[in-house]
């Protein structure tokens, strides 16, 4: 039988340079096919091409078998291919299945067949085992939920190969499960699935096959028995792997960050931080374990001042800052990573030497006096990309140009270059290749040998274990255990963050 | 001059290339439909605008345009929608008009006065629309809408009654300006390089508010620390609050400071034209603003080239209607179209721009990378 999708010989260039290079791939009916890579490595221009969105200029693309031009993703979905982009793109104030039949509305009678509409949704949704209520607002769904629309809507249409791009970056453990269980009854149902990853673990949980690209070319075509997730690590980067490992320990007596009772309140009224204290110190960084949605996102917000807190103490330096607001707070030393660096983090339509100076427009080299220093701006955003290794052309085009992992540099760069005294970083290599996560641990291992101060929220419990001095694990609100993480695992940690195991001795 | 410099300026000059065509081809059909011919009709509009007269008429009919411009772009950086500057400038024009006809002052003073009294009562009137953004939530749009309303229907219908000059005009108005109150006009420096401007035309003295007010706003918006914020604010508001800019302040600085912009819209009938505010006290100005802004892509230069096209536009109206080639109702739909085309126009350039920028940062990553 033909292969459902077989690329071969997929060569692009862009001005003066190949982003593919004679890239094969073919992925069998009914198979799970990971393809892996650094950023920039080429994987998201393959994948456009095999979307339609990007036309090859060498190559075939061949479904079952069949030669096929594809000009737009019009022509995929025709294919029957069907693609579910990193960042959703769902309209939340629609139900569930206003947005499924969303530009491929069913009509009848020159009106939309909305009962047609859902008996095919259910069909679907009964097919696969994707289980969705079609009338809940889209913007009540968790994250995990608002994804598996995603992948409804393209199979709504008709895919039978189904591109996901990064499609856990976003989601928390149990999310990533339930994916996996829906992606295991797509493929039973005869899907196949083209799946892009950089967390090797899971690949080598769900793959059937997985394809390594490098450098624009395709390196390796494995099966997950025959590697381990070392090795498929270096067969991404070419070379020996970094790791999150502390080295020795630069704690010292000072307190650089000082959290005393905080307690913030949700719209309900609810304690969602609740009487939380703890003390980070220079030089020290202190890992906050838990499974989202247990506070740790509101208890960031209310020590960088983006949310009101209700009650407690902050200070920074000793200097009480429960009253100040954000700017206040980051001219004493505050640095922020946040968790969505598009949300949060960056100016997506500004040149990158204006979102280097976000945050720190007040201050030199970004201002003088009551004016904003252009020139100072842009040297100081050169500086950021020589050291920080972010790969751009220049410090002129605007952030979204980049890439996810230049991105994340990118902000990791802007706030370390201006030395801060505590840096507060949520989820800092979320959805970033391991080339780029290993520069950013090392950035935060060089500032912590410095004296920075470091809150470190992460879901990724290898490397909250391998880069904290210390872990505190949050539950319903509350810190419920304090640990040393050259003592556990990521199992007990687990144990820890659902409630299952408690801790023995006071804290 | 390297290619991608070149590249940036290909991308400006586009968009307002694009706009004018389209806004020529449509007005060319319309023309036609009409039965009238087009060529004859542009000809005669192009051949207008090289008198002198005309230019000075462009001239003062662009003040306005661009002072109200400016006014709304300030809440356009920032994705605020001060839809309320006709209102704003409408008050102001009031309240200045009664302080400015009601005390004697020398010159500057009585001048400045009056201008201050405008740009204090413009920034209040805003600033009320921020203040219940800020602390109720009530959106801008809907706000200033309500309160141009209320400044014309209601606060300046019920005062010109009791506040009017009772000198025996019928057009019931406040007081008019001393002598010390009013702006020379600049006929004297333009006549320095001229032939003496004759039909009693005179070129407003507001025009160097309307050239400082330009100034003023490119320092602020692009070199200062505060505009900064004020374009973070508009890129992305919540990675400006996570970067320490406080966005209730930000909200109501716009808003107050569109204002005080808002409150010179009106300077030129004050202060050179009519000295005095009446029923037939020129209206409309702050929508004209919106569409200039919107041309001008908020940017301070643009703004000008916009309100120029607008006055250009406004002054032709008149010598197609003498000269009889078409109606001048022709003019405001040529000023529609070239308002229509160019958002498209923008927006397609800046599709164009942004796939040309990832497709360059994307190229030079997998150049280093190989």
């Amino acid at each position: 039988m033909a292969n459902a999708i077989e690329l071969i010989g997929i060569t692009k260039r862009f001005p003066g340079v190949v982003a593919n290079d004679r890239v094969n791939l073919a992925v069998e009916r009914g198979e799970i096919h990971a393809v892996c890579g650094e950023n920039g490595a080429g994987k998201s221009t393959l994948m456009k091409i095999l979307y339609g969105m990007q036309p090859p200029d060498e190559g075939q693309i061949l479904v079952d078998g069949k030669e096929v031009k594809l000009s737009s993703p019009s022509d995929a979905i025709d294919l029957g291919i069907g693609m579910v982009h990193q960042h959703f793109m769902l309209a939340d104030q629609l139900t569930v299945m206003e947005n499924v039949i969303l530009g491929s509305e069913p009509m009848k009678h020159g009106l939309i067949d909305f009962a047609g509409a859902r008996a095919h949704l259910a069909e679907v949704t009964e097919s696969y085992g994707l289980a969705v209520d079609p009338d809940d607002l889209v913007e009540s769904l968790e994250v995990g939920e608002r994804q598996r629309v995603e992948i409804i809507k393209v199979l709504y249409r008709g895919a039978e190969v189904l591109i996901l791009d990064e499609p856990t970056a976003v989601l928390v453990p149990q999310e990533v499960e339930e994916l996996f269980r829906n992606m295991r009854n797509l493929k039973a149902g005869g899907t196949s699935i083209i799946f892009i990853d950089h967390k090797l673990d899971e690949v080598l949980e769900i793959a059937d096959t997985i394809t390594v690209i490098r450098q624009g070319r395709t390196v390796a075509s494995v099966k997950p028995d025959d590697v381990s997730a070392h090795e498929l690590a270096e067969l991404m980067v070419g070379s020996e792997l970094p790791s999150p490992q502390t080295t020795e320990s630069t704690v010292t007596d000072d307190v650089a960050l000082d959290v005393n009772g905080l307690t913030v309140l949700d719209s309900d009224s609810r304690a969602v931080v609740d009487d939380v204290s703890l003390r980070v110190r220079r030089g020290e960084i202190v890992g906050i374990a838990g499974v989202e949605g247990n506070g740790q996102t509101e208890l960031i917000n209310a020590i960088v001042g983006t949310e009101p807190q209700s009650s407690g103490e902050i200070s920074i330096l000793g200097n009480d800052v429960s009253r100040a607001d954000v700017g206040k707070r980051r001219e004493l030393g505050l640095a922020y990573v946040p968790m969505d660096r598009h949300e949060e983090g960056l100016l997506l339509a500004a040149p990158l030497w204006e979102n280097a100076a976000l945050g720190h427009h007040t201050r030199a080299p970004f201002a003088k006096g009551i004016w904003f220093d252009r020139q100072g701006a842009r040297a100081q955003t050169e500086r950021i990309r020589d050291e920080f290794d972010v790969r751009t052309p220049n410090v002129e085009v605007s952030a979204h140009a980049l890439s996810g992992g230049n991105q994340q540099k990118f902000i990791i760069g802007k706030e370390m270059v201006s030395e801060p005294k505590v840096l507060i970083a949520a989820h800092p290599t979320r959805g970033i290749d391991v080339g780029a996560q290993a520069a950013v641990w090392q950035n935060i291992r060089d500032a912590r040998a410095d004296g920075l101060a470091t809150l470190l929220i992460s879901a990724d419990l290898d490397e909250l274990i391998g880069l904290s001095d210390t872990v505190v694990v949050m539950l319903r609100g509350r810190l419920v255990a304090t640990l040393d993480p050259s003592d556990i695992t990521p199992r007990d940690l687990g144990a820890y963050m659902t409630g299952v195991a408690v801790e023995q001795e006071a804290s | 001059m390297n290619s991608s410099t070149l590249r940036r300026i290909g991308f400006a000059i586009a968009a307002p290339a694009m706009a004018l065509a389209v806004a020529l081809a449509v007005s060319s059909i319309v023309l036609m439909i009409s039965g009238s011919n087009p060529i004859d009709s542009f000809s005669d509009m192009a051949k207008n605008a090289s008198k002198l007269e005309t230019s000075i008429d462009i001239l003062n009919r662009a003040t306005p345009f661009y002072i109200s411009g400016v006014a709304a772009a300030i809440g356009f950086r920032m994705n605020l929608f001060n839809i309320g500057v006709e209102g704003q400038y409408l008050l102001a024009a009031f309240f200045a008009s009664v302080v400015g006809g009601a005390v004697n002052l020398p010159a500057v003073l009585h001048v400045s006065l009056v201008l201050i009294v405008a740009m204090s009562v413009g920034a209040a009137w805003s600033g009320l629309a921020g203040v219940l953004k800020v602390t109720r939530g009530v959106n801008e749009v809907i706000s200033t809408i309500m309160l141009n309303f209320i400044a014309t229907g209601g606060i300046i219908a019920g005062l010109i009654v009791v506040w009017q000059d009772n000198t025996g005009q019928v057009n019931s108005g406040t007081t008019p300006l001393p002598k010390s109150g009013r702006m020379p006009d600049l006929n004297s420096w333009v006549e320095i390089f001229t032939r003496d401007i004759g039909k009693g035309r005179r070129l407003t003295g507001v025009l160097l508010i309307a050239i400082a007010v330009g100034i003023a706003y490119h320092l602020f918006i692009n070199r200062s620390r505060m505009g900064f914020e004020f374009r973070a604010s508009g890129y992305n508001p919540f990675a400006a609050r996570a970067g320490g800019i406080a966005p209730k302040k930000m909200v109501l600085s716009a808003m107050v400071l569109s204002g005080a912009i808002a409150g010179l819209v009106g300077m030129v009938e004050v202060l050179s034209d009519n000295y005095r505010y009446d029923q037939s006290f020129v209206r409309g100005l702050g929508f004209q603003g919106i569409a200039v802004a919107l041309l001008g892509r908020n940017k301070p230069v643009g703004i000008a080239v916009a309100a120029l096209l607008f006055g250009f536009l406004d002054a032709s109206a008149g010598a197609l209607q003498v000269s009889g080639s078409a109606s001048r109702e022709i003019v405001v739909i040529m000023q529609a179209t070239i308002l229509l085309a160019a958002v498209v126009a923008y927006e397609v350039v800046n599709r164009l721009k942004q796939k040309d920028e990832a497709k360059t940062a994307s190229a030079l990553l997998s150049g280093s990378a190989s």
